[in-house]
């Protein structure tokens, strides 16, 4: 396989989670297309690590991994702050952030 | 062999990730990005990219995505409304417009690379080996402030999520109950095991609510005495 290929798999799933974070409106949801996107930029990373060789994008899919499960865990502490102060879980509900 | 695992990979990829933003119930649209994560570590194990497909596989399938349902299973994650504004057309129209782009992109880019099967394979590269030589000598700096964002955001997610009703409001009987005299250096637990709990244990062994201000029970008293002692000892 060319690494086109791998290239191309990757646009398409970042494409798909830019449209789950603008027609979702579940906070929960959103955070998984996030994911989504991360996971697009690691596979490109890691396709152009194997076209050039050199470790260094691996490194940097791995640092990417690290700052995904930061996101991940601060985003949940959110959501369930925002559930347990009976607020409703819907972006587009949640106008004010004063706490 | 390769190109077969190459599409059997990437279309379970790319099922899963449309079934992360299609499903209805937040739990399956979890379990979809599961299958998306395994699908993909395969695809970095076609790119020789050992570590990282090991560590997507144990951390993300299996450490974040536990988060996730643990969270879903707090929340609910019942059922959504349909979006009925306009973004529910504009945003598919928005990322299809963006897919295009980026193809556009692909094909005209002149990276001699993109039309190989890549550099050639040394020994070891992306082994556990490697990719640890290389984080503990060039990218040791990335490493250290890894660790220290991790410790961040584990701290910054206790904050955000913990209970904040316990002190907050004014409540007479849990004032009572805090401003009581204690030993030094003690404290009651009453914000972490919440109000009514509190309230409850002291019902069970004070026989009711202190009032604020009233003659703290006995074993309070002792307390005090205690707290006294404690007080005298310091410097």
């Amino acid at each position: 396989m060319t690494l086109g290929w791998y290239l191309a798999v990757s646009a398409v799933i970042f494409c798909i989670g830019v449209g789950g974070v603008l027609v979702r409106r579940n906070p929960l949801v959103i955070l998984l297309c996030l994911e989504l996107m991360l996971n697009a930029g690691n596979l490109a990373l890691v396709t152009f690590a194997r076209m050039h060789g050199g470790e260094a994008g691996q490194i940097f899919a791995l640092i990417v991994m690290v700052v995904a499960a930061c996101e991940v865990t601060v985003g949940l502490g959110l959501i369930v702050a925002i559930s347990r102060g009976n607020l409703p879980v819907d972006v587009d509900k949640l106008h004010e952030l004063n706490g | 062999m390769s190109e077969v695992l190459f599409f059997l990979a990437a279309i379970a990829a790319i099922i899963g990730a449309v079934g992360v933003v299609t499903l209805r119930n937040a739990f399956y649209a979890v379990l979809a990005l599961v299958c998306h994560l395994v699908s993909l570590a395969a695809l970095f194990l076609l790119l020789r990219a050992e570590f990282v497909a090991a560590a997507q596989v144990v951390v993300y399938a299996g450490a974040v995505m536990v988060l996730y349902v643990f969270v879903v299973a707090y929340v609910g994650g019942g059922e959504e409304v349909a979006a009925g504004n306009g973004l529910r057309f504009l945003g598919p129209l928005f990322a299809l417009a963006l897919a295009i782009e980026l193809c556009i992109a692909l094909l005209g880019s002149a990276l001699s690379g993109i039309n190989s099967q890549g550099a050639h394979y040394v020994l070891g590269f992306g082994t556990p080996a490697h990719i640890g030589r290389l984080f503990l000598t060039d990218y040791l700096f990335a490493f250290e402030l890894a660790s220290l964002l991790l410790l961040v955001a584990a701290v910054g997610a206790i904050v955000l999520a913990r209970r904040r009703r316990g002190l907050e409001d004014e409540n007479p009987a849990l004032a009572a109950l805090i401003a009581q005299p204690r030993p030094a250096y003690t404290g009651t637990m009453a914000e972490g095991a919440g109000v009514r709990q509190v309230l409850q244990a002291l019902e069970e062994t004070h026989g009711g609510v202190i009032e604020l201000g009233a003659q703290p029970p006995k074993l309070a008293v002792g307390a005090e005495r205690s707290g006294d002692e404690a007080q005298e000892q310091l410097p």
